[in-house]
Parts: structure tokens; sequence; C-alpha cells
């Protein structure tokens, strides 16, 4: 049901028309001269008004104008800068065209640019002055052009109908559509036939002829009505947006509610627009219906089709697709379902022997069943040539000569052997016979040959076995209609089954593209880093587009890498790559088979993503792709884009996550540090305090030195402990390797963990022919103290620690062993990182112990591994490639 | 006019000068103290101590500088007061003439122990020919040594290592003044050979080898006799 009867405004249109302000804001602004024909003094005016606008000190410039060598227009243009023309050599001659770059390096507040519809020379970026004006919008310049009602691409059919000369160079609707000011050049038909014959007026390769056959008073009056007309409407159309933006009530309580009915024709176009003027000055509301039928589309029409709905879209008014046989009944019950009151229809009739048995065409019965509905019917702009075209559509024959004579063949042979046994069979069971076969052969063959083969089995039948034989003539009434029944059955079953076979072939084609698009979406998901993606990318479309490609992705700040991906197919030269550069600023694709630089070998696409562009895809095309890959590129190119563009995220998302990680080990350190800090210190400060403050007996007192003592050695070892932590991480450890007698060594770390180690059982092993070992003492011993006070902290007192050295081919093995509680499975990896705490981690320790282990015995290269023992218990083996030195008296 | 009791400390460290200043006036020295190497050198001139504690890390002036400049007229014992891992800087120190040293944070009995036996070898200038040390005694004369009494066997090597090491008992000898003395100049790199000979002493001449009390080393830096 319709909610249009309140009287707010389409929400709708009233988003589309703040976003269309917004994304003008950004832009350009267009003012277009517009005259009814050449003469009327469009570029006079425009410049007369560039004048104007360059006394009030805008930055107004002339990047293009024709004088035709009118004195009155050169005089004016020669108050302006101009912007020298670009040379560009076309075919042994030179050309001149608008230098386009200059302009926008010159970025001038305003820019002249005439005859809108003119179309470059090759070897331009644009195939057409309207994309190079639209570029100049895109980057802020502001533009004055010139524009006939001949070149509006609505219009251009018109015009050449009323003048008799062809039009051939036009302009999209939108373009005028969207311009930001139209101001029309008048001059009544006397006037300018006046200056027509003072010679004013440019006509170019025109003979006096054409001339005269152009500006008949007619034609021009007729061009001016239209002109007027055209710019009328969209004073008509701006002053209803304006009242829809300033939400002023309009004429919105009518009720009434308009459908325009659009198919796949350029009638379409103007219906549409034609019905949107009619619904503001109704005060109607207004929606757009297609209706899908059973009839296949040609590329042509769909891309028509795909025009008209983007037409519906920019005009604002809201489309629906229904798939039915019958046009006329979905029209009529959709609008009974929406309360339509007025349809608005083209008179171009349906095709097809379809709405000769529907007795009646299109719009009649559209008029009669509609009841109440008032119906608008508008006339159509095709000649008569094409309705006609229409309505007996023939399939087209375009299939090779062999198949015809295979066919031929078939159909001969079978009816000699029919012949053979004529008498046993009666001539009106060969008929089925050749029924039979034409059927057959209408599943292999295409309409042409079917065709082809009713007609041949048609006349055999008539002349071998009917009855006159060897005539054409028949003989029986009957027979004659059993000829004429035949021959419509014959025909009709091979067109059907020809027709099935073609929607056949339809529907697996668009399955196939489906299935390419499943494929896509299923590799590009399992692809994981944007190598893979590139991969999967490259993979799919060498698959489905037979295409070698090149992809160019974007860098961190948003700006095009300077290569291609190492992955891509396709050597990409200079120019390759600066072209690659204009699409990925402008996000429009250009090179072979586009309007812009089409004269390359390459094409270029940009990957547009919801965020931006995520790069640029560069393919080398044999030949154009029909309308369906097309569409199924577009696809492909959405899909790769929108993939990219999770990749990117999720690489910053990764990048965040990490800064987020150093921030909390950062963190992290600093907490422990300063805890492990704060305890010895409070110890030290605690029992110094209390021995000033007042005098204790000895053993208290001696307590309390004892334990200053043991936190200053804490506090001494975390010291140690970090200054090593940093050495490593600054990666300024060079092991100063010396020769060391591994008792030493032992000796050494013994000593100095005298204490600790008073509760515990300590066993060295020293292999008696332990040679000497290059390595650093320090670095080593460290190492060792570590380990063994670890020992010590996590292992039961009286349980006994091992410490074994031994040395083969080269390696140098350290294996430190406790009856502790061993380390969790899961973590003995872990266990050598920073801050790494053990679960009962109850005794001080900042958890940098084992990180420090790890760090000087790399610094050894060598390796060091945890391992639980079989019995309880953690055992550390560490392996060092060390030179050694036998114990062998070289002196004496 | 030597001060027989007075030990000179040269440390910019307030906290340590008056640890210092506790612990030695504790037992028995008298000190006195000078926070640059400038004044130190002043002061040692003037009052002519019986041992200086020279800190490496002094801010004015080199630590090394200012030992070599005491050396060009102190005879006596000076120490040197460090940091850990700087090795290279001690062996540097013992090269150009400190007796001894000590790396910060120090233990009182260490400091104790290195002052008195600094003080000790230094006043032993008479050398007495039988030098006796623990279960050990050493005939210099003979070329002998004997442990626990009864007579060892030494090759003429192992002696001359054993009889420097026990002449300077107490005091750190660095690898290559060792080197330097037994083997000769051109031996000062291969600390090998001093480590095969050592291991082979020790083997001799302690109680037990594998935890040495007599030969002690000194890691990075030489070997000492210990007490």
């Amino acid at each position: 049901m319709n909610n249009f009867d309140d009287n707010r405004p389409n929400p709708d249109e009233l988003l589309a028309s703040l976003y269309h302000d917004e994304e003008k804001s950004k832009l350009g602004e267009l003012k277009i001269f517009f005259g009814m024909c050449a003469g009327v003094g469009k570029t006079y005016t425009m410049l007369q008004t560039g004048l104007s606008e360059k006394r009030k000190n805008k930055d107004i410039i002339i990047g293009y104008v024709e004088t035709h060598n009118r004195s009155e227009t050169a005089e004016l243009a020669k108050g302006f800068e101009i912007v020298p023309r670009k040379i560009l050599d076309y075919k042994n001659t030179t050309v001149q065209e608008m230098d386009l770059d200059a302009i926008i390096a010159r970025n001038p507040h305003i820019v002249i640019v005439d005859e809108l519809a003119h179309t470059n020379a090759p070897g331009s970026r644009h195939t057409k002055r309207y994309h190079d004006v639209l570029e100049l919008l895109e980057n802020g310049i502001n533009v004055y052009t010139t524009l006939n009602v001949q070149h509006l691409e609505s219009r251009s059919e018109t015009v050449s109908q009323i003048t008799g000369v062809v039009v051939r160079e036009t302009v999209p609707d939108e373009i005028f559509e969207n311009a930001s000011e139209v101001e029309l050049v008048d001059l009544t038909p006397v006037e300018l036939l006046q200056r027509l014959s003072e010679g004013k007026v440019y006509a170019p390769e025109r003979s006096k002829e054409a001339i005269e056959n152009f500006f008949r008073i007619g034609n021009i009056t007729a061009l001016r009505e239209m002109a007027l007309r055209i710019v009328a409407d969209r004073v008509d159309m701006q002053l209803h947006d304006y009242m829809q933006n300033k939400r002023i009530r309009g004429p919105w309580k009518s009720g009434l509610h308009m459908l325009v009915a659009i198919n796949y024709t350029s009638d379409s176009a103007k219906l549409l627009r034609w019905a949107k003027n009619l619904s503001y000055s109704m005060g109607a509301t207004i929606q757009a219906l297609y209706i899908e039928t059973s009839h296949d589309l040609n590329n042509k029409e769909q891309e028509q089709l795909d025009r008209n709905i983007q037409l519906s879209k920019q005009l604002g008014i809201k489309l629906r697709i229904i798939t039915n046989f019958d046009v006329v009944r979905a029209i009529i019950d959709f609008a009974h379902k929406e309360n339509i009151t007025h349809i608005v229809v083209g008179k171009t009739s349906t095709h097809s022997l379809l709405s000769l048995l529907q007795l009646g065409n299109f719009v009649n019965r559209l008029i009669r069943d509609s009841g109440n509905i008032d119906v608008y019917i508008l006339g159509s702009e095709n000649k008569f040539r094409d309705k006609f075209k229409k309505t007996f559509s023939f399939p087209n024959f375009t299939s090779s000569i062999v198949q015809y004579l295979i066919i031929t063949l078939f159909v001969t042979f079978t009816a000699f052997v029919c012949y053979l046994f004529k008498n046993v069979l009666g001539y009106q069971v060969v008929s089925f016979i050749l029924l039979f076969l034409v059927s057959i052969l209408a599943l292999f063959f295409s309409t042409g040959p079917i065709f082809l083969a009713a007609a041949i089995s048609a006349l055999i039948w008539n002349y071998y076995f009917i009855p006159p034989y060897f005539t054409l003539h028949i003989g029986k009434p009957i027979d004659m209609l059993m000829f004429i029944m035949f021959f419509i059955i014959v025909l009709l079953n091979g067109i059907l089954t020809s027709r099935v076979r073609r929607q056949e072939k339809k529907i697996r084609i668009r399955e196939e593209r489906t299935d390419a698009l499943y494929r896509l979406a299923r590799d590009l998901s399992v692809a994981l880093g944007i190598e893979e993606v590139i991969k999967a990318v490259v993979n799919d479309i060498q698959k489905y587009f037979h295409l070698d490609c090149s992809i160019i992705l974007k860098t961190e700040e948003n700006t095009l890498e300077k290569d291609a991906h190492p992955d891509s197919l396709i050597n990409l030269t200079e120019n390759d790559l600066s072209v690659a550069g204009w699409v990925f600023k402008n996000s429009s694709k250009a090179g072979k088979f586009t309007d812009t630089l089409p004269s390359g070998d390459l094409t270029f696409y940009p990957l547009l993503g919801n965020s931006g562009n995520m790069g640029i895809i560069v393919v080398r095309h044999s030949k154009k792709f029909t309308y369906g890959e097309d569409q199924l590129w577009e696809a492909f190119l959405s899909q790769i884009s929108g993939k990219f563009e999770r990749e990117f995220l999720r690489d910053s998302a990764k990048k965040i996550y990490l800064v987020g990680e150093s921030e909390k080990l950062y963190k992290t350190l600093f907490n422990s540090i300063s805890h492990e800090l704060r305890i010895p210190v409070t110890t030290i400060l605690g029992a110094s305090d209390t021995l000033l403050t007042q005098e204790y007996p000895e053993n208290t007192r001696k307590k309390l030195y004892s334990e200053i003592n043991i936190a200053s050695l804490r506090l001494n070892r975390l010291i140690e402990n970090l200054l090593n932590m940093s050495r490593i991480e600054s990666g300024r450890i060079s092991p100063h390797l010396d020769w060391c007698d591994v008792h030493d060594l032992a000796n050494s770390v013994i000593e100095s963990l005298q204490q600790e180690l008073k509760l515990f059982k300590i066993s060295v092993i020293i292999p008696p022919n332990m040679p000497f070992v290059k390595i650093d003492f320090g670095l080593i011993e460290q190492v060792l103290h570590n380990l063994i006070l670890n020992a010590t902290q996590y292992s039961p007192a009286k349980s006994c620690i091992k410490l074994k050295f031994f040395y083969d081919n080269g390696i140098f093995s350290i294996m430190v062993m406790d009856r502790g509680n061993g380390f969790p499975e899961s973590e003995l990896n872990s266990i050598f990182k920073k801050f790494y705490r053990g679960k009962d981690a109850s005794t001080g320790g900042t958890g940098l112990g084992l990180s420090i282990v790890k760090g000087f015995v790399e610094a050894h290269k060598g390796t060091v591994i945890a391992e639980n023992r079989k019995n309880g218990g953690a055992l550390f083996s560490i392996k060092i490639p060390v030179e050694i030195s036998s114990v062998n008296t070289k002196n004496e | 006019m030597s001060n027989a009791n007075t030990i000179l400390i040269i440390d910019d460290e307030v906290q340590i000068r008056r640890l210092l200043e506790i612990t030695l006036s504790a037992n028995g020295y008298l000190i006195s103290e000078a926070s640059t190497g400038k004044e130190g050198l002043i002061l040692a001139a003037s009052g002519l101590p019986v041992l200086v504690l020279l800190d490496l890390g002094l801010p004015d002036a080199d630590g090394l500088d200012i030992l070599k400049k005491f050396r060009e007229w102190y005879q006596k014992p000076i120490i040197i007061l460090s940091v850990r891992n700087s090795e290279e800087d001690i062996v540097a120190a013992l090269d150009s003439g400190a007796n001894d040293y000590l790396t910060k944070p120090f233990r009182t009995g260490e400091l104790l122990a290195r002052i008195r036996s600094a003080i000790r070898q230094n006043q032993d200038v008479a050398e007495t020919p039988v030098l006796k040390l623990g279960n050990l005694t050493i005939d210099l004369i003979n070329h002998t040594a004997k442990k626990n009494e009864e007579l060892i066997k030494l090759t003429s090597t192992e002696f001359s290592l054993l009889a420097l090491l026990a002449k300077n008992e107490g005091r750190v000898l660095t690898h290559q003044y060792i080197l330097k003395e037994i083997w000769g100049k051109s031996y000062v790199e291969q600390t090998q050979y001093l480590r095969v000979f050592v291991a082979q002493l020790r083997k001799k001449i302690e109680e037990d080898p594998a935890k040495p009390k007599l030969l002690l080393t000194e890691s990075g830096i030489g070997y000492r006799f210990g007490i």
C-alpha cells in the first residue's frame, strides 16, 4: 500500500538531492549556453558573460573557442588568456585540440570551452569533449560551454526528422540536466535568417543547398519551440526540487498516483521524462514498471534497458520489475494493487505473432482493461520500419552452409528410405516419420536449417507420397488439409524446439556466469593475505576470461604503487603506469574499448571499494566484451575490490593491534619493574629505619641487617637482569670468546649462589677429558646462574640439582636439571618470552631470567630448550657450537 | 712522611665514600677522601697514604690516566673500584700498575681482605726464600714444592707458575702478565696454554681440583693465589 498520501516529501528523493548537492559542492559548476541551432550567438554571449566575470576579477580563461572567423567574436576572445591548443598528429595531418592537462594544471576558477558535443581527434585522452569537460568539473574547475538542441541525445532523432539533416554528435541528457545553469540564447527565426544572409552564420561542410534546406522558417520555428520547451521544463523541475528541499508543502494532497510502463526501447526515456514533468504539474506520485517477458533481449536491447533503468533512478522514479508473459495483465494488476490513477505508456506495439493471437494489440487491450484508470499514450519516435520489424520478429539466419547441406541430406535420405517402403507404410505414416525427423533435427540444428528441413520434407511428401505422385498437385481435399497442417506443425515444432534450445543455451551461459562468480567468491574467501589474493585473482581471470592481467595496488597513503605487483602477467611501461595513475585518480576506466585514451593496447579498470580505489587492474582485450561478459566482469571487479579492501583493513587492524600489544608490553614491563624495585627498597628502608630509631637487642639487629643484605642482593640481581636484557634487546651482545675451563665455570656459578644452594644437593658432572671451550665466560656464567637460581626457587628443599657438561662433535652441551614442578606442556616454548612467570611464581623476579638465558645462548649461535623430566622436574638443554682445545701440554 | 694507617679514597660518589669511611674506620684505618682525580693526586702527595682506593669511573678524568700518573711516583698499593662487565678496563688497569680490583657492589669482607693482602704484599719487600701457604711449602731456591709435607712433582714451567702466583699471594695477576712473565712477550695471546697449565697445577696442588681453593680464577681477568 502506498503511504504517499501524506504531505511529506519523498525521503528518498530528499536524500538523493542532498547527496547531489554535497557532491556538487566539490565539483566545478557547468553553465551551458543553449540555443536552437548554429548562428544564434551562443559563443558571443558566452564570451560577453565571461568578460563581465573577468571585470569582477574572477580568474577566467579560454580553453577552447571557435570563432569561425567572425570578427566580433574574435574581438571578444582577445580579452582573455587563451591556453594554447595541443597539436596532435593524425594521419599525416596535424590537428589541434583542447589541452586538457594544461588547463587542469593552470587551475582557473572558470574555463570557457566551446562546443560541448565536439568529438576529439584520435590521440586525445577522451573520445568526446564532454568527457573532457566532466574531468574539468571533477577537478573543481567551473566551465562555460555551448550546446544546440540537436546535440541532446534524446532530441537528436527528432531534429533529424525535422530538418532532414543527420545529427552525428550528441551529448547525454544527464549532462544537460545536471548542469548548474542553462542560459537560453534565443533569436526569432526572422532575425536568424537575417543574420544568415549577412553571412554571420557558420555552417561547416554544407552545400548551399543543405544550408537552405536547414534554415527554413518552418524548421527553425520547430527547433526554437523545442529549445524553449526544454528550458521551461528544466525551470519547472528546478522549482520542484527547490520546493521539495525547502519542504514547502506542494500540491501533494492530490492523491494522484502515476505509473509509467517502460521497456527496452529508446522511447522509454521520453516516457519517463514526460511522465516526471506531468507528475509535478498534477501533484501526483510516480512509479515505473518494467515487465519482463519471455522475449530474449539482444545486446543492444539489454543496454537500452539498462540505460532506461538508470534514467529512472536518476529522475528519482522508483522502479519495479515484474516477470509476466502477459504485459497488459501485469500492468493492470499492479495498477490496481498500488492504487494507480494514471498510466503512461508508449505506442510501440509488442513483438511477435503472440499479439496477433491475443486478439488486439497492447495499447488497445490496455485501454480496454484499464477501467477507471486514465491512460496516456505517447507517440513513438521510431520510424514505421522499426515498428514493423518488431511486430514480425524473425529469428536470425546465421547458420553455416554446412548445416543446410547436412539437413538436406538427412531429409532426403529418410524420404528415400520411406519411399522404398512406401507400400507398407502408406503416405500418412510417412508424414509422421518426416515430422518426427524434423523434430529430432530441431534438437541439434538452428532455426534456419530447420525451416529448410520443414520446407523440403513438406515438398518431398507432397511430390513423392501424396497421390497423385510426382506432382505438387494434391488430389483429395482432405490431403490438402493434411498437407497444410503438416507444414504448419512441422514449422511450429521446429521453431519452438529451436527456441527452447536457444533458451536453454542462454540459461546455460547464465549458469556458467553465476558459477564463475561463485567460484571467484569462494577462491577469494579462502585466500589470506594480499599475496594469496592476487594469485587467486590472476588465476580466476585467466580461467574465466582467458585474459592476462596486471594488478597495481594502492599504497598505505592511498596513492598508487609505483609498479605492478610481481605476480602480474603483463609488463607495464612508464606510459602505462601513468595512465594507471590517471585512472586511479579519476576512478573511471580507460584504454582500449573505452571513451578515454582508446588507442592503446591495454584497458585499465579501477578497483573501487567502499572507501575509495584499492588499485588498478590492467588487461589486454582481444575483442570487446559482450554485454553479458561485461556484466560478469563488473561483478568480478566488485568482488575483487571488496576483497582487497578487507585485506587492507585487516593489515591496518593488525598494525593497530601490534601497537596495542607493544603498549601492553611496555605497561607490563613498567609495572613489573616498579613493583620489583619497590620490594627490596621497602625492606632496606624499613629495616634501616627501624635500626636507626631505637636500640634493639643483638639478634634482632642481626636479623634486620640480614634482611637489608638480602634485599640489596636482590636489587642488584634485578639491575643486572635489566642491564643484560637491554643489552640483548639492543643487539649489542658480541660474545668475547676465550678459552674456558669448564671447571672454572661451574665453580664460579656455584660460588655465586652459595647462599641459595645451601638447601639443595648440587652435583656437577664434568667428563674427565672435557676440553677447553671457546666461549664468553661471563655470558655463559650468567646463563647458568639464572638457570640454577630458577631451580632453587622452584624446587622443594633438599632436592637434587644437577649440572652436567659434555662435548661431542663440535657441540658443547650443558644440562641443568631439577626436581621441581616443571612446566605445563603447552607453555614449554613460551617460557623464554619476556616477563613469563610460572603459575606459582611466588618469589620475586621480573620473569626476565629465561629470556636472558636465551639471548645469551643465541648470541653464541647456540640453542636452548626446556623439557619436563620423566619423574618430575625441568631439564634445560643448551647446545653451543664451539672451538675446542684439548688438554695437551705444548711446552715442556 | 708516610701515614702508616691512612687509606685514600678517590670516588665521586658521596655515599660510596661514606660507606667506605665507616667500614674502614671501624677496622682501624684512617681515611682521607677525594672526589676527583686531581684532588686525589694532591692529597696522596701531601699525605702519602698506605693504600689508595681509586674509582675508575671518575668524572673529570680517565681512571686509567690517574692511575698512570700515580704510578709515576707512588709505589704503594692501588686497588681500583669498577662496575661489573668492564673486564677490559680492569685488565688495562692491572696492567698499568694497579694491584687489585673490586667490582661494585662489593662485599665488605672482600674489601678488607684485599686491602690487607695488598698492604702486606707491599711490605714484604724482602723475599723470603721459602713460602708457606696453607698446605703448601714452596722452596724458591731449590725449586721444590711440598704439599702436606710431601714433595709434589712439578715441571719447571709449572713451578714457575706456582712461584709467580705464590709470590703475589692475594693479588690478582692478569693472563697477559702471567704469560709474559713465564712464557715471554710473544705468548701474550695464548691463554689456552695458561689454562692447560693451571688445570695441571690444580690437579697437583689442590685438595679437590674441581673446586680449587688455592689457585682461583678471576673470570675474564686472570688468576689469584687465594688466601
